[in-house]
Order: C-alpha cells, then sequence, then structure tokens
C-alpha cells in the first residue's frame, strides 16, 4: 500500500522496476547475491566466478535447495521440521542398502539396470511415509511441529547409524551416480538444446500470462516491458547455460572415455561439462513446487492455512489433511536430496546431511518465507540456499577460518531477517 | 409478511453444548423459515454465538438435532454446513489476509481448468462482477486483503457467502466494523436476500438494528433461550428487557 502511495514522488528508475512488475525483494536477493560474487572475486583475484567455482556452487547447492522448497511449506503452514538432515541420511541409508545389500542379495547384480530405480524409488517412498508419518503426529494428534521432528531429528539419525551399523556404504551403483553433479552432465549440445527449450518456455509463459489478463479484460503491462522481460530471462538462461559448458572436463578423463571405447583422441579435443542431471532435478522440482504453490488447491490451501488457520478450517478445507500432505512432501523432498547428496559423494556416509536442517531452514527464511505463515516463495528459498552455499565456499577459498566461516553465516542468518522486517515495514507489507 | 406456516427452512430442535462444566447452550430450540430474519440477541456470552456455530460446523453439538426443510441433518465440521447452503458470515470474518478477494471468495471451492489448476482470471473475473452488484467501489482486487478497510473486507466476507446461492445466511454482527453508509449497504442487502427467499439468522447486539431488519428475535440469556418474539408486536424496551432481566413479556411470544 505505502508502495503504491509512494511510487508518485520516486525516481524514474523505480518506475521501470513499476511497469516491469518485478518483486522488489527477489531484487534485493539478487542484489545481495550479486554482491557476494564480486566481492569473492576480488577477494579471491577472480577465482570465484570461473566456470570451474559456479558448476560446483550449483552442484554443492542442489541438495539443501531441494529441501528448501519443501521447507517453504512447511513454514508457510507455520510449522517447523527440524528433522530434514537426519530423514535425509535415513533415506540416503536406505538407498545405499537398497542397492549394495538387498538387491544384490535378491539376485540382482552389481551393473543391473534396475538396481538404481529400485533404490530410489524405495527411498522416496520412504521418504514420504515418514514425512507423513511426522504430518499425522503434527495434524492429527496435535503435537507440536517443533517437538515431532526434534524427536525425529535424534531418531532418524540414528536409524541412519542403525541401518547402516555405522559404516560408510559404496561405492553406489553408477547409474545413481550420474544425478550427483559431475558425475552425470549433459554435454555442451545438449545443454544448449535444454536452453533453447527453457528460453522458449519462458518467453511463451510470458506471452501466456499477458493473452490471459487481455481475454479477461484486466489492465497489462506495455508491449515493450513484456520484451524486456523476455530477453532478460533468455539472457540470464543462455549465459547460465553458456558458463556450465564452458567448463571444460579435463583432457586425462576424456583420453580415457576414449580409450575405453578403443578410440584415439583428437589433437586439441575439448568438451564442456554442461548442465549437471542434478541441476535438471532441481530445476525440475522448482518448477513442479511453483507450479503446486500457485496453480494448484493444494497450494491455495497451503497458503490460506499460513494465513489465517481458522478461516481455513472455516471455509471447509481439512486443515490436518493438508499438515500430513505437506511433510509428505517434504519427506519426499528428502529423499531427493539424500539422493543427490550420496551420488554426489559416491557413497552413503554416516553424517550426510549433519546440520543441513539449520541451512534449509536458513536458505528459506534468507528467501523471503515469513516464520508467522503465509508468505513465501519457492524461486526465494532457491536463490537463498545459492547465497549461503556461496557465502561457504566463497570464505572457503579465501581461507577463512573454519569457525569464522559459520559466525557469519549465523550473523548473515539474523541480519538477513532484520533486513525483511524492515523492509516489510516500510512497504507496510506486514 | 413471512409466511409461517409450511415446514420451517431450519429447524435448531433442544439443543445443549458444554464446554468443561459450563453449559453455554442450554436446550435451546430457534426455527427459521424461508424469506424471513431472525435476530438473535442476548449479552456477550449468553451463547448465540456458540448455538450458530453448530448450525455453520464450527463447533459439534453435545445434544439436540438440527432439521433442514423437515428433514434431520447432520452437521459436523463446515463442509456439511456448505454441502446444506448454509453460508456463515463470521465476526472475525475468516478471511485469509495474505490472499487477495478472488482467492478468499472462492476459498475451498476454487474454479479449476479442465488441467485441474486453479483458474485465478475467471475468479478474479467473476469477484469483479459480484463486487459490482455489491460495493461497486471496491477495486482492490490485486492487493492481499489485509490491505483492505473493514468495510472492503466485510463486502468480500458477504460476496463470499452470497455468491454461492446460500438458502440459509448466518450473520454474527456484520455491521460491526462498519462506518453508516456501510451498515445501510448491508441492511439493504439483507432486504434483498429476503425477497429472494434465503433464511437469515442476525446475531446483533444493536436492538435498533433488531427492529429494523429481523421478523423474529429470539434472546438468550446464560445459555438458555428467554423467548422468541415478533418483532412489530413489541418495543425496543421489551426486548431489551428480555436481555436484561431475563424477563419474557407474555403476551407477545411467537
Amino acid at each position: 500500500m505505502a508502495d503504491a502511495s509512494a511510487s508518485g514522488a520516486s525516481t524514474g528508475r523505480k518506475n521501470i522496476l513499476k511497469t516491469l512488475e518485478f518483486d522488489t525483494r527477489l531484487l534485493g536477493m539478487v542484489g545481495a547475491f550479486i554482491l557476494v560474487c564480486i566481492v569473492f572475486n576480488i577477494l579471491t583475484d577472480g577465482r570465484f566466478l570461473t566456470p570451474r567455482n559456479v558448476f560446483n556452487l550449483t552442484i554443492q547447492t542442489v541438495s539443501v535447495a531441494i529441501m528448501a522448497t519443501g521447507m517453504v511449506f512447511v513454514i508457510v503452514t507455520r510449522q517447523i521440521d527440524l528433522s530434514v538432515g537426519s530423514l535425509l541420511a535415513t533415506c540416503s541409508a536406505i538407498m545405499a542398502m537398497t542397492q549394495t545389500q538387498i538387491l544384490p542379495s535378491m539376485g540382482i547384480d552389481y551393473g543391473s539396470g534396475l538396481i538404481a530405480p529400485v533404490a530410489i524409488i524405495v527411498g522416496l517412498v520412504s521418504g514420504g511415509l515418514i514425512g507423513a508419518f511426522h504430518g499425522w503426529l503434527v495434524g492429527y494428534l496435535t503435537i507440536p511441529a517443533f517437538i515431532v521432528t526434534l524427536g525425529g531429528l535424534l531418531v532418524w539419525r540414528n536409524v541412519a547409524w542403525y541401518l547402516t551399523n555405522g559404516q560408510t556404504i559404496g561405492p553406489l551403483d553408477d547409474n545413481f551416480q550420474l544425478l550427483g553433479g559431475i558425475g552425470g552432465t549433459m554435454g555442451e549440445t545438449g545443454s544448449w538444446i535444454f536452453g533453447a527449450i527453457a528460453v522458449v518456455a519462458a518467453a511463451y509463459a510470458i506471452w501466456q500470462a499477458r493473452r490471459a489478463r487481455i481475454a479477461h479484460e484486466f489492465p497489462v503491462k506495455p508491449i515493450w516491458a513484456e520484451f524486456v522481460l523476455m530477453a532478460l530471462s533468455a539472457a540470464l538462461i543462455l549465459g547460465f547455460i553458456a558458463t556450465l559448458n564452458a567448463y571444460d572436463v579435463p583432457s586425462r578423463v576424456l583420453a580415457r572415455s576414449f580409450e575405453a571405447r578403443g578410440e584415439v583422441m583428437p589433437e586439441g579435443f575439448t568438451q564442456g561439462y554442461g548442465i549437471p542431471f542434478s541441476v535438471l532435478l532441481l530445476i525440475a522440482v522448482a518448477v513442479i513446487m511453483t507450479l503446486v504453490a500457485r496453480r494448484t488447491r493444494l497450494g491455495r490451501y497451503i497458503f490460506a492455512t499460513g494465513g489465517n488457520p481458522d478461516a481455513a478450517e472455516l471455509s471447509g478445507i481439512n486443515t490436518r489433511m493438508l499438515t500430513v500432505k505437506v511433510f509428505a512432501i517434504m519427506g519426499v523432498l528428502c529423499a531427493l536430496a539424500g539422493l543427490v547428496a550420496s551420488a554426489r559423494l559416491s557413497f552413503h556416509s554416516n553424517d550426510i546431511g549433519t546440520l543441513d536442517e539449520l541451512r534449509v531452514i536458513a536458505a528459506a527464511v534468507i528467501g523471503g518465507t515469513a516464520l508467522a505463515g503465509g508468505i513465501g516463495t519457492i524461486y526465494g528459498a532457491i536463490l537463498g540456499a545459492l547465497i549461503m552455499q556461496s557465502l561457504q565456499s566463497g570464505m572457503a577459498m579465501v581461507g577463512v577460518d573454519a569457525p569464522f566461516q559459520n559466525i557469519v553465516v549465523g550473523g548473515v542468518l539474523v541480519l538477513a531477517v532484520l533486513i525483511d522486517i524492515i523492509y516489510r515495514k516500510r512497504t507496510g507489507d506486514a | 409478511m413471512v409466511d409461517r406456516t409450511g415446514t420451517p427452512l431450519v429447524e435448531m430442535r433442544d439443543v445443549s453444548v458444554s464446554f468443561g462444566g459450563i453449559k453455554a447452550v442450554d436446550h435451546v430450540t430457534v426455527d427459521l423459515f424461508p424469506g424471513e430474519v431472525v435476530g438473535l440477541l442476548g449479552h456477550n456470552g449468553a451463547g448465540k454465538s456458540t448455538l450458530i456455530k453448530c448450525l455453520s460446523g464450527a463447533y459439534k453439538m453435545d445434544a439436540g438435532e438440527i432439521y433442514i426443510d423437515g428433514e434431520l441433518v447432520d452437521i459436523q465440521n463446515p463442509r456439511d454446513a456448505r454441502a446444506q447452503n448454509i453460508e456463515t458470515i463470521y465476526q472475525t470474518l475468516a478471511l485469509a489476509d495474505n490472499l487477495d478477494a478472488a482467492s478468499n471468495l472462492f476459498l475451498g471451492r476454487e474454479l479449476v481448468t479442465p488441467l485441474g489448476f486453479v483458474n485465478d482470471a475467471q475468479m478474479e473475473a467473476e469477484t469483479r462482477k459480484i463486487m459490482g452488484r455489491l460495493n461497486s467501489n471496491f477495486k482492490k482486487f490485486k492487493d492481499p486483503v489485509k490491505a483492505l478497510s473493514g468495510g472492503q473486507r466485510q463486502s468480500v466476507a458477504i460476496a463470499r457467502a452470497v455468491y454461492f446461492n446460500a438458502r440459509i445466511l448466518i450473520m454474527d454482527e456484520p455491521t460491526a466494523a462498519l462506518g453508516p453508509q456501510e451498515t445501510q449497504m448491508v441492511a439493504e442487502l439483507i432486504n434483498q436476500l429476503k425477497e429472494q427467499g434465503i433464511g437469515i439468522f442476525l446475531i446483533e447486539h444493536d436492538v435498533h438494528s433488531v427492529m429494523d431488519l429481523c421478523d423474529r428475535a429470539s434472546v438468550m440469556k446464560n445459555g438458555q433461550l428467554v423467548g422468541t418474539v415478533n418483532v412489530d408486536e413489541v418495543t425496543d424496551e421489551d426486548i431489551l428487557s428480555m436481555i436484561i432481566l431475563g424477563k419474557n413479556p407474555e403476551a407477545a411470544t411467537a
């Protein structure tokens, strides 16, 4: 509201942003992210923004980012989930044991194409069931989510330990490892094709939204604004892909793969990694979760319940079942994150996902999810995860001592929430 | 005049609700005919809101029966009430503050596209239509409802009850937060709805609006029904003494 009344007196630059209907909070986060990148790039003499580091940063973010999208739903409904790191470990342990012990004992040998899909399905189902169980305890037995998931934090960490006897389980199946990051990428051509599709899809979505507004005789942005938006999204997508493609596979690795096929690598042959499959998975999760949040009844009910639980109940929404669904989604996403995390390591380790609950909650909160409920975006949470990971690995590159790294990350979390509170007060968007 | 010869639209028979040891509603019977406005009066804590929440599904009765068109119905939750075309405008308005007007209006009954996605554009168009009828000053379709004034929020709550063709409408102090002009708007709306044959339970504190708007008034005190009177056969003093003293003016009992 204050936003609208202030705009008359504000500068021309702000009016352009208004015409484009940009989310100012998103712009703030993007600004913070760019600032972090530039500062670290200067401090590391340009090593931070190399294709190699961007690639690593991206694949390191995936696991936390996947869980952060689910945490948005949990926090929006005024709940919390402290058990995600432990749940990730349990799912990872289940998937590791399935592929290294259970399936081979059933006669499905190493290298069988069945191993990865069966292990993944078992993991996702386990995650979903455990999450639904949490949701049932919270929704139907009305135990506070804080307590249920605090218990879960201990329980599932040690269930994982029990399942594996505390051992490191590996190596994991080759196909399973494809989703780990560097172990599976689309290559340059595939990445460009994906990029082209993404650019067309983004432009189509913008155009379709405009047509829907015209069809219902609602006001629309000027046509140039739509084209600016399309150009911006295309530049972002293609720039990201160009960067990932510019990270070349080491020539020794390439030479080995040629040898394996009985060929000789041509002189001067290079090949970029392109988009990792794990990043593709994150993009798919982000698109689906955004669709759920904005375009489905489930998403509408999640936000309505967060805004006013009594109103949601009185409107005939089954808020108990909704809680079960939200926690079940969170569980499935923990399993997906466990898949990516263990595949990236190429084995399951006993401490996998330790402290992830804090990273995930921090990512969601830095991304603008309000702990009071009712407000939050999927893209914000992913950006929040990216900012956290950038800080962490940037500081590691600069050589900041480990204790100071965590001190800074903790401080940034508190500061981000303070800035958010001030922002909401200013815009009257309390 | 309201025709009360047929079957009542709603009959709540011998309803009791207790919270802990306290009888919030104690063997109360009220009824409502099509095209009638029945006012429910009483002090704070007299039990009128509790009674009516049994009809809207927000509370469960400990004893008693609800008949709609003479048939016994079982209302366990707000979904059951909606299935009986009972719509409620709560005193707190029961709006999700973070959502816009259209999302609130259709909450729980979203319009969907053939693919099962919510059809926001169509819901907004429908909201614009009904708001044009109810409150043509309403312009803030894109803002979350927390950005709206009390009257505008009330319009959203009323639009939600009216849009879905309610047969039985429950209004819990609909004018409590409103200015004079908006109060007038609600009064006109109530008369409009009456003409369409909708039955309305109106919970009110203000005896004068009851005298203006209602056909009958049922007065409660300490969880019990003091009595039900025809509004045009009593004075406002009669009603006040029912509320304050719990005294029933014998002659006028309906």
